[in-house]
């Protein structure tokens, strides 16, 4: 146990860090989440923290703001010794949270929600007044914008983790801990957020951004901490380091931030689509036309902001289009017509369809269920998964640790729920799954989004493997970046519509940009 | 949070939980002025002390066996079947046509019609909740209450209208024919030589539920229909990626839960009663919830949780017959065992987490 703080009653140091902590050590069960961290965010700075999944990052935060107890080491808050008992501290010693998952009531109001266990008294009408007076303070002070009216259900993705920001500035806070803010934000959002989060520091207020974006790093903070396997291995200055270095202190070992692949050989038309229309249960046609070949051996990959028909379409070919669609148009898997309506997602497996899901831990994954269950998901009744009327418990579970070996799932436990897994690895369990099924056609969807650097290197690695063995490949990333690495042609997609195609060797993210956004090339 | 090893919390957790229902039993015994020493004793007694207590006992656990193993089966499908009630007022119907139908020449005969029909009319009262909650989201909860009521009605109506023998002024079928008279648990026990459980209702049909236990165990955890119904239960949008139809396993999982809610009628109605009447199932539907509760869904934790619901019962009627402590106690206590095993074990599992250390 490493404990080296000095006990100090003294008051606030205006010159002490904001955060510091020493020795902190956290184990769950037998796994070591954080050992012996040690860290130091100076005030009025933007402090970025990176690391794999299952880094311990967010472990890290969750003590920070007391949803944990630290098993060891000590917090000091603005030079002062802290214990962290619960969220309710953190909020004392003015360390505020903004969750990758927003905690808002979606049918209240801005207003409503921000006062949201902040009430002062037992009659609603003075808190709301005063936080509307407060509010109308901080939009100024930090440029963050919001109707205080505007119900949460109404608003933006972006709009609402601007509320949460608003929600943390209103109690207070001088310290904010954002866990991977721009994940679920459009480009510009993630620049306005960004504005904003140089105001909040410009102001004063100490901001700790946990990400995997290496860009997002490069581009904001001042400094950043990289952890690795539960421990700290590094903090350094933005400004004197590369990506290509955080990404070596990350993974422990030079990563390849770009794709090695040859040129893709296509072989014959696999996946043939066209005027593929499909109106969902509410009237709104969500695909208008849409006419697609992937050929076997290249990677077909659909740029787009997400929203814009991709999920229905993956859904479409995955057999299971969101019940009360209209499905109309025609497609052939290798040349033989394959039914889009009246069809479930096992007969498509059966065709020779493999599906890597967008939503891993909602679709591709009973979270409750063991690795080794999860790993026949969808092939439960394969001849491989039985004996007799009976599943083959014991085969599938050999397989599945056989499997987790090869696909370097840690820890590689086919017994441990499949919610125990970090992202990275979750994603993983359900990439092996599919490719091992040597599909015809493999969907792909966000093969690696929340995934660390060593995972989507993986991942993206045995996409092109399977490639290279012939299969199809279609691909949907609302990540530029890996469509232009992965993809042998890339498919833009907008409203609905494919916009057009683009060979990714001769074009740039400016010109998908623009395609992106409804012009039509 | 912090768990106890798994053997503590599947041991140690229900143990704990259940002598503080008995502690707190024995305070509301104090509290109305009679001695829980006494209660105790008679109880244990009246229930397990002899061959004809254990007769009662293990009659009445074999109904919440089934009625259990319904809620469990419905359970893992993430639906809360309430029905068992009357679904088993059904599957009583069943085996008194199955038994009235034929001059039955002798039980091994009967038994396996009277299990069909049984298990045919419990799955079929089962078939349009289901239906209803797959195809309509009519939740299965407020459908299943629904159709219990209608179930004693139907009941109610066929023995009054149509099954009630010629000049007779009693709200039940006829007498079930002498061959489908199942053998008691004490006939067997003489065949092997050993004189136990005289007089009691205890039947073959409690082996029945044994076997019930192990076959649903077997589905549940070992075909890959139980796959998908515990994909299903536990994500739908999983399931269906999966290729797993909601609409059939909705269906698949309310119909084994119904039949299996049937089946308890082939030991009330044509073990014991050998005639179908009025009001046969006497809150067994219900009690199987508590079971399955205790249970935690799993056959052999509801095969214990029967028995032990089976105690009180059995215990909860002599107590009333040799002391002055009023029936209604019996479902106080029943109510506490309810409340402590089933609903408030997350509390005991925390008090004992910090005996095994902060292993987590």
């Amino acid at each position: 146990m490493v404990v080296t703080a000095i006990p100090d009653a003294g008051a606030a140091r205006p010159e002490a860090p904001a955060i510091e902590l020493s020795g902190i050590s956290k184990a769950f069960g037998p796994v070591q989440a954080n050992r012996g961290i040690s860290l130091i965010v100076p005030r009025g700075t933007i402090h970025g923290i990176v690391g794999e999944n299952g880094a311990g990052k967010s472990t890290l935060m969750s003590i920070l703001y007391g949803f944990y107890r630290p098993d060891s080491g000590t917090i000091r808050v603005n030079g002062r010794e802290t214990a962290i008992a619960d969220s309710q501290a953190a909020i004392r010693a003015g360390i505020g949270m903004v969750f990758q998952h927003f905690k808002l009531v979606p049918n209240f109001s801005v207003l409503e929600n921000v006062i949201l266990g902040a009430e002062d008294g037992a009659l609603l009408r003075p808190s709301l007044s005063r936080a509307r007076a407060e509010l109308k303070r901080l939009a100024a002070e930090y440029r963050l914008q919001v109707d205080p009216d505007a119900v949460v259900d109404d608003l933006s993705v972006g709009h609402r983790q601007r509320v949460e920001i608003l929600k943390a500035l209103y109690r207070q806070a001088d310290i904010l801990i954002l866990d991977e803010p721009t994940g679920v934000l459009t480009p510009a959002e993630a620049d306005h957020l960004f504005r904003i989060l140089r105001g909040l520091r410009d102001q004063g207020k100490t901001v700790i951004l946990i990400t995997h974006k290496l860009r997002e790093i490069m581009e904001i903070t001042d400094n950043v901490s990289v952890m690795r396997r539960g421990e700290m291995a590094g903090t350094v200055r933005t400004a004197a380091t590369s990506p290509a270095e955080l990404a070596e202190l990350m993974v422990g070992r030079k990563v390849l931030l770009r794709v090695d692949k040859a040129p893709a050989r296509p072989g014959p038309p696999v996946l043939e689509l066209s005027g593929l229309r499909m109106v969902d249960a509410g009237g709104v046609e969500r695909l208008r036309g849409i006419d697609l070949t992937v050929r076997a051996g290249e990677i077909v990959g659909i740029a787009g902001v997400s929203g814009n028909g991709q999920t229905q379409l993956m859904e479409i070919l995955g057999g299971y289009p969101e019940p009360g669609a209209t499905v109309t148009g025609t497609a052939r898997l290798r040349g033989a017509p394959l039914p889009l309506t009246g069809t479930d997602a096992s007969a498509r497996r059966r065709a020779g369809i493999g599906n890597i899901p967008e939503d891993r831990q909602g679709e591709g994954l009973v979270m409750d269920f063991a690795a080794w269950e999860n790993s026949v998901l969808g092939h439960h009744r394969d001849a491989g998964s039985r004996s007799g009327p009976l599943m083959d418990n014991a085969a599938i579970r050999s397989r599945a640790a056989d499997q987790m070996q090869r696909f370097d799932v840690r820890p590689p436990d086919p017994g441990l729920a499949a919610r125990n897994f970090s992202g990275g690895n979750q994603q993983k369990i359900v990439v092996a799954r599919e490719i091992e099924q040597n599909p015809a056609l493999l969907l792909v969807g966000q093969p690696t989004r929340g995934v660390d650097i060593g995972a989507i290197e993986f991942i993206h690695r045995r996409l092109i493997e399977l490639r290279d063995a012939g299969a199809a490949i279609l691909l949907v990333s609302v990540e530029l970046d890996e469509i232009m690495a992965l993809s042998d042609r890339i498919a833009v997609m907008f409203d609905g519509r494919i916009m057009g195609e683009r060979d990714p060797q001769a074009s740039t993210a400016g010109e998908l940009g623009l395609m992106m956004a409804g012009a039509s090339g | 949070m912090t768990r106890p090893p798994r053997w503590a919390d599947v041991v140690l957790t229900p143990l704990i939980s259940l002598a503080l229902a008995f502690a707190l039993s024995a305070l509301v015994i104090l509290a109305i002025g009679e001695s829980p020493w006494l209660a105790l004793r008679t109880m244990v007694t009246g229930a397990l002390g002899s061959s004809y207590g254990w007769g009662y006992t293990l009659y009445y656990a074999t109904n919440f066996i089934f009625t259990g193993l319904a809620v469990a089966v419905a359970y893992h499908a993430s639906l809360f079947n309430i029905g068992g009630e009357g679904q088993a007022t059904m599957g009583g119907l069943g085996v008194a046509l199955v038994a009235l139908a034929l001059p039955w020449p002798h039980w091994g005969l009967a038994l396996p019609a009277a299990v069909v029909g049984a298990a045919l009319f419990g799955a079929a009262w089962a078939l349009v909740p289901a239906w209803l909650q797959a195809k309509r989201g009519s939740h299965i909860v407020i459908t299943t209450i629904m159709f219990n009521f209608i179930a004693a009605a139907v009941l109610n109506y066929v023995l009054v209208n149509v099954m009630r023998p010629v000049g007779s002024m009693d709200p039940a079928s006829a007498r079930f024919p002498e061959g489908t008279r199942l053998p008691r648990l004490t006939d067997m026990a003489a065949g092997i030589g050993i004189e136990w459980g005289k007089a009691t209702p205890a039947n073959i049909t409690f082996l029945i539920a044994l076997a019930a236990c192990a076959l649903v165990w077997v589905l549940i955890w070992r075909t890959p229909l139980g796959y998908e119904i515990r994909a299903f239960g536990r994500s739908e949008r999983a399931a269906r990626y999966a290729g797993i139809s909601p609409v059939r396993i909705t269906v698949v999982a309310m119909l084994i839960s119904g039949g299996l809610a049937g089946l308890m009628a082939i030991n009330n109605v044509m073990g014991e009663a050998g005639r179908l009447v009025l009001n046969h199932v006497e809150g067994a539907g219900f009690i199987g919830i508590a079971v399955a509760l205790m249970g935690r869904n799993h056959p052999f934790g509801i095969l214990l949780a029967a028995l032990l619901f089976g105690f009180l019962y059995q215990g909860g009627g002599e107590l009333a017959l040799w002391t002055s402590i009023p029936r209604e106690l019996i479902v106080v206590i029943q109510a506490l065992v309810i409340l402590f095993t089933g609903a408030l074990d997350n509390m005991v599992r925390m008090l004992i987490a910090p005996l095994f250390g902060r292993r987590a």
